[in-house]
């Protein structure tokens, strides 16, 4: 069977799988949107309050704090997931938490990835905002608070960006769930990993299936996100 | 003592005075109008008295009291509008309840004092509308309209009619009057149209490079102007 063949049997799979509404693999789907969501949310709840501290404040080291992020960005997943997998096991500093191979370790492995990313892509849409914006909040004695509210509503459409970004890095990676979850089916097994199995196992057709069903609810999201970022362009009405 | 006094204000660029030693004083409800040819320091006085420069000498009393310690409280008395206004990525109503939200007020105060500036600088039809895609006599008046909402003593605006055609000049000149008439508000006006602060001011301050050269009430600067340089500026006879 050349490749050709397989990538249509693929599709053919996929469709199948589809309609049948098949149980396993829907909790496979499932598990993946789980973990890359919350991943998604978790690496926006902290990648987006300190990216803006680090756009704002004028502090030493700044463009330092700036470049290791901007590095950390393209972060291995597979480092990521060997890091996590050594503080998270048994001997290791965190292993008393008991979180190795669970859902819970593959969100804080895919967490470690969309926090630079999100940050990253945060400090540059801070810094890239109109310098007159902050000197017009000071004239109006906005108070922090609502200078941080209105600054970061300013940089709306590259926040949704970066959440854009992150979700797409978590959702496609395969090194980092596979270290800390372990593959487990019915309790770890994502679509990434089952994707790896299945390729090894020489069953490509349902690996493409799943690779396809990968990319359905990878637009799904997007499709929503996209949504957003282009209510809150700027159009002009008259 | 006077409500606002600008004690011996130098300021400099890289070496380069933008201010000289300027001295002056205006009482609470005065329409001060500064006039001046370009890079003449207009700009740079009015940030200081912002508070969003500092002077490198010299300082500013608002009420008696010196800015230059405080600029945080004593700016909360103080509107600006810049000569070229940034607004906020929201509607025009949101762009000028923000101020109001600034300083705590509530929703029910907030919209009724809204209301009022839509009505005033007539921007009715336009509340709705994203600040961001209006003309720029339309930007212009909303930048009054949130500097004038939480009613300040003291307006700074820096050539807020340039560019302007006469309708929008029209408003924005007659609300200046009228809040500097009815609700007392101080008032300083930069302008580069000498015919504007003959128009609207009860005192007209020429700058240039740097320095005060007049200072007087308008019919004194407009009739009989102490110095030959103001005459000059006056007849348009300074090249500049
Ligand atoms: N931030 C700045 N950096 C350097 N020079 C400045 C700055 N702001 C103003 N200047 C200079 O100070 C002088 C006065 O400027 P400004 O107050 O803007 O004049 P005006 O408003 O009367 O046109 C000009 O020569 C200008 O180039
Ligand atoms: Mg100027």
């Amino acid at each position: 069977m050349d490749g050709f063949e397989v990538i249509a049997e693929g599709f053919a799979r996929a469709l199948q799988i589809l309609l049948s509404g098949d149980q396993g693999i829907l909790e496979i789907t499932l598990l993946s949107l789980r973990v890359s969501l919350a991943a998604t949310l978790l690496g926006a709840a902290f990648g987006i309050p300190i990216g803006f501290l680090v756009a704002r404040k004028d502090f030493r080291g700044r463009s330092v704090v700036t470049t290791v992020i901007n590095t950390l960005m393209g972060l291995p997943p597979v480092v990521v997931g060997l890091v996590v997998y050594l503080f998270l096991s048994v001997s290791g500093p965190l292993g008393f938490l008991r979180l190795l191979y669970t859902p819970e370790a593959m969100i804080i492995a895919q967490m470690i990835l969309t926090f630079p990313v999100v940050c990253g892509i945060t400090i540059s849409s801070v810094l890239s905002l109109n310098p007159k914006l902050k000197e017009t909040l000071v004239s109006l004695s906005a108070p922090p608070s609502w200078e941080a509210r209105v600054l970061l509503n300013e940089s709306k459409l590259g926040l949704i960006t970066a959440i854009i970004a992150a979700f797409g890095a978590a959702i496609s990676e395969v090194g980092a769930i596979m270290m800390v979850g372990g593959n487990l089916l019915g309790y770890t097994r994502a679509l990434t990993t089952a994707i790896m199995l299945y390729t090894n196992m020489g069953e490509f057709a349902t690996a493409i299936a799943l690779g396809i069903i990968l990319l359905l609810i990878a637009f799904g999201v997007n499709l929503f996100l996209t949504y957003l970022q282009m209510r809150s362009r700027v159009r002009r009405t008259t | 003592m006077s409500f606002l006094e600008c004690r011996s204000i130098s300021k400099s660029y890289d070496g380069k005075h933008a201010l000289k030693d300027v001295t002056f004083e205006i009482e609470g409800g005065d329409l001060l109008s500064v006039v001046g040819p370009s890079g003449s320091g207009k700009t740079t006085l009015l940030r200081i008295i912002d508070g969003l420069e500092k002077a490198d000498s010299g300082e500013v009393l608002l009420k008696g009291k010196k800015i230059s310690g405080e600029p945080f409280l004593h700016r909360k008395m103080i509107g600006m509008v810049f000569q070229n206004p940034v607004l906020f990525n929201t509607t025009v109503f949101n762009n000028i309840a923000y101020s109001l939200k600034f300083r705590g007020e509530e929703g029910e105060t907030i919209k009724k004092k809204v209301e009022e500036m839509l009505k005033l600088l007539r921007l009715h039809d336009l509340r709705g509308r994203n600040a961001l895609t209006l003309s720029g006599g339309e930007a212009q008046r909303v930048a009054l309209a949130r500097a004038l909402v939480y009613d300040p003593d003291l307006l700074l605006l820096d050539e807020p009619t340039a560019n302007l055609d006469p309708y929008n000049v029209s408003i924005i000149e007659e609300v200046l009057q009228r809040s500097n008439r009815e609700q007392g508000t101080t008032v300083i006006v930069i302008t580069h149209n000498i015919f504007q602060a003959k128009r609207l001011a009860k005192n007209v301050a020429f700058l240039l490079e740097g320095e005060l050269v007049e200072f007087s009430d308008s019919a004194a600067f407009f009739a009989s102007p102490r110095d030959s340089k103001t005459l000059s500026f006056i007849r348009g006879e300074m090249v500049y």
